[in-house]
């Protein structure tokens, strides 16, 4: 590494929660983005000591190499579940998720619906990408009208393949929830926004203020054959009208914080 | 503390308690709802951590969230709620964090019935889960012996960072017997080594089944397996009535080995050499043991409420060296000690021809009955 | 006078993705097509003057590779 120049100050490093690693994820996917965010955040709330992690199955089913704390390893759709049984046991942890679409929202559905129902006083983060992005690129329940993909190779027909499902949306129905946004990863005010979404997510449970998720709309250059700077534009264009960037669910109390 | 009238699946529920229980996770299915609902009212009552999931699946990976934290924690089913946990019981094994199940059998394959059956055998002693894992599995006859088999169960687990299974059925779970509860032991307040609660002042743990590399992971499936191998040499346990001079034995588990008791008994007023061995480890089973038994009998009966499934066991311990009897009930339906009698007074009249497997002849007899 | 800043951008991590070229900017990050990691990707690397360590890079960033330095008053984790 070169050396910085004479009075240079730092303006921005590495976050410490994460690990001396380089990454599995495709280059440009914004699993990457993410994972950063979270260790930031971790990083300013200073809670890296108390932090155990859920990892999922999916592209992120090796979170656990890339961050500097505890973590257990959920089977498929399961991570809200371990999460509740890691929490239960102990509370003053910071306990979270990371999951993705086809592992939260497809055979994951009754888990984390569940959680959030109970009010659960954890923090989900979930990567919606539109595909299932481990396994080659099959049709998630977040794939878009029309989007092929390897399990829809003429564009997914409602007719027979039914709709995508918006789970940010879903599950702000629930009472139990306290925290539920959706931002995007595709830009840097968004990411920007992002950041501020899961500082704000964690604050949700560190304060006891119940279920946070913050649903993050994500890339997959490999399965959507795109260039990484190729698939930002496609998420922007063809994603966020589908899966709106917004509060859906805000807790009175979080109101106050400013992050 | 004194003896006390307690219906099976509430005083499992207080002896885990006792036993320093510190998170339930479960989901109601009958016959064992009890120890969710004691459970739900208890739990809270002392603080500790207690959740009805949203099926059974949600309960056992709750469970396996709770045993990574190293903290003592359990679930209860019954038969198809067991099948649910199937793959929460591979991921447990395959991370090697401990864990208590109990398993209140009921009739089967599919929705069944409530009634007791054992058909869980096979499901639970050779691993209903995928993958190459071991479960230990203690089986209780009564209300105080399930009581008295918690505290080891935990303690098991532990020792031995596996899954330790009790296997009852829905009779014992459901009856009402007088029994004594252990003291109350306190929670633990310390935590394993590897256990994942926060990396404070240390490296950090990650708990996982995972091993994409073929290597790796047969390390794993070693490991496991010689685990198998010491707990079958140090752990196992059985029960043995009247056998020093006899020249038949029955072998039963749980209700069906009560019920063989007064049997045994009933045919011994009638001078049939004849005695029990019942094991309350059904992993690891009794295989020395059945095998040096087998060297000195004429005949052995093996009675079950299931087609036959710890049969084949005692058949590979006895090496087929004995002739071996079967008399099995299904479904739900209890054998009863006269039926039992008959099968003992059956096998004592002479030994069988060994030509024909025991299940087949069984088939055969009940053809009349059922 | 602009604000000077730089970057440091850690090669065994940079996966050549270009995401750290479109959002910068005052336009003076590039792929290096001259040389590889060791992972076999071409690195980003600062080629011109004119860096202001906005670290709108290190924001886009999905391998957390790049380090931004500014000269001035003391400024840290600006993204």
């Amino acid at each position: 590494m070169a050396t910085p120049q004479l009075n240079m100050e730092l303006v921005y490093e590495r976050p410490e929660a994460l690990t001396d690693t380089a990454t599995h994820y495709c280059p440009g996917c914004t699993h990457g983005i993410a994972h950063r965010l979270v260790a930031e955040v971790i990083d300013e709330m200073n809670v890296r000591e108390r932090t155990i992690g859920v990892a999922s199955v999916g592209c992120s089913v090796f979170a656990y190499n890339y961050f500097d704390f505890d973590w257990v390893q959920s089977p498929h759709g399961r991570a809200p579940a371990m999460a509740t049984g890691v929490k239960r046991v102990l509370p003053d942890r910071v306990v979270f998720t990371y999951q993705g679409d086809g592992d939260m929202a497809s055979i994951g559905m009754g888990e984390i619906v569940h959680a959030a129902a109970r009010g659960e006083n954890i923090t989900v983060i979930f990567i919606n990408n539109a595909n299932y992005g481990m396994t080659g690129g099959q049709m998630a329940p977040t794939t878009l009208p029309g989007m092929k993909t390897t399990t829809s190779p003429n564009g997914r027909d409602v007719e027979q393949m039914g709709y995508p499902i918006r789970a940010a949306e879903l599950l702000a129905t629930l009472d139990g929830a306290s925290y539920i946004v959706r931002r995007s990863l595709h830009d840097p005010k968004n990411i920007r926004l992002a950041k501020k979404a899961i500082r704000t997510a964690f604050e949700t449970q560190v304060r006891g203020l119940g279920f946070s998720m913050v649903e993050l709309l994500s890339t997959c250059p490999t399965n959507w054959n795109m260039t990484p700077v190729e698939a930002q534009k496609w998420l922007e264009e063809k994603m966020v009208p589908y899966f709106p960037i917004k509060d859906f669910k805000i807790h009175p109390a979080l109101a106050e914080i400013k992050v | 503390m004194t003896k006390q009238l307690w219906k099976g699946n509430e005083a499992v529920a207080e002896a885990a308690v006792c036993a320093g229980l510190q998170a339930y996770f479960g989901y109601p299915i009958t016959p064992q709802t009890e120890t969710l609902e004691y459970l739900s009212k208890r739990m809270p009552e002392l603080g500790r951590a207690f959740v009805q999931a949203e099926s059974e699946l949600g309960a056992i990976n709750m469970v396996y969230g709770a045993a990574c934290t190293g903290a003592r924690v359990m679930t209860s089913s019954s038969s198809p709620g067991i099948s649910l946990m199937m793959e929460g019981l591979s991921y447990i094994a395959g991370t090697e964090v401990p864990m208590v199940l109990v398993d209140v059998v009921r009739g089967g394959p599919g929705l069944g019935n409530i009634a007791p059956s054992q058909g869980d055998y096979n499901q639970i002693v050779h691993g209903g889960g995928h993958g190459d894992y071991f479960p230990i599995v203690l089986a209780p006859a009564s209300v105080q012996e399930s009581v008295d088999l918690m505290a080891l169960a935990f303690d098991l687990a532990e020792k031995y960072r596996a899954i330790c299974a009790v296997l009852t059925d829905g009779s014992i779970g459901q009856m009402m017997e007088p029994a004594e509860i252990p003291p109350m032991k306190p929670v633990r307040t310390t935590y394993p080594d590897w256990a994942a609660t926060g990396a404070v002042g240390r490296e950090r743990n990650i708990l996982t089944s995972i091993q994409l590399e073929p290597p790796l992971e047969e390390v794993v499936n070693f490991r496991l397996a010689r685990r198998k191998q010491e707990i079958q040499a140090r752990e196992v346990r059985f029960k043995e009535y009247y056998l020093d001079d006899a020249e038949f034995a029955v072998v039963g588990f749980g209700s069906a080995g009560r019920v063989a008791m007064t049997a045994v008994r009933a045919a011994r007023a009638e001078d049939i050499k004849v005695g029990l061995l019942r094991p309350i480890t059904l992993n690891p089973f009794p295989v020395k043991e059945l095998d040096e038994l087998s060297k000195r009998l004429e005949g052995m009966l093996v009675i079950e409420m299931n087609s036959g499934q710890m049969l084949d066991d005692v058949l590979l311990a006895t090496q087929f060296r004995v002739p071996t009897a079967f008399y099995g009930r299904m479904g739900g339906m209890m054998p009863l000690p006269d039926e039992v009698l008959a099968e003992i007074r059956e096998l004592a009249k002479g030994p069988k021809m060994q030509d024909v497997h025991p299940r087949d002849r069984w088939l055969k007899r009940m053809e009349a009955l059922v | 006078m602009p604000v000077k800043g730089t970057i440091v951008v850690d090669e065994r991590l940079c996966k050549g993705c270009e995401l750290c070229v479109g959002a910068c900017p005052q336009k003076v990050i590039a792929l290096a097509m001259d040389r590889l990691t060791p992972k076999g990707y071409h690195p980003a690397y600062l080629i011109a003057e004119g860096c202001t360590g906005c670290a709108v890079c290190a924001l886009v960033c999905p391998e957390a590779a790049i380090t931004v330095y500014r000269e001035g008053a003391k400024v840290k984790a600006a993204v």
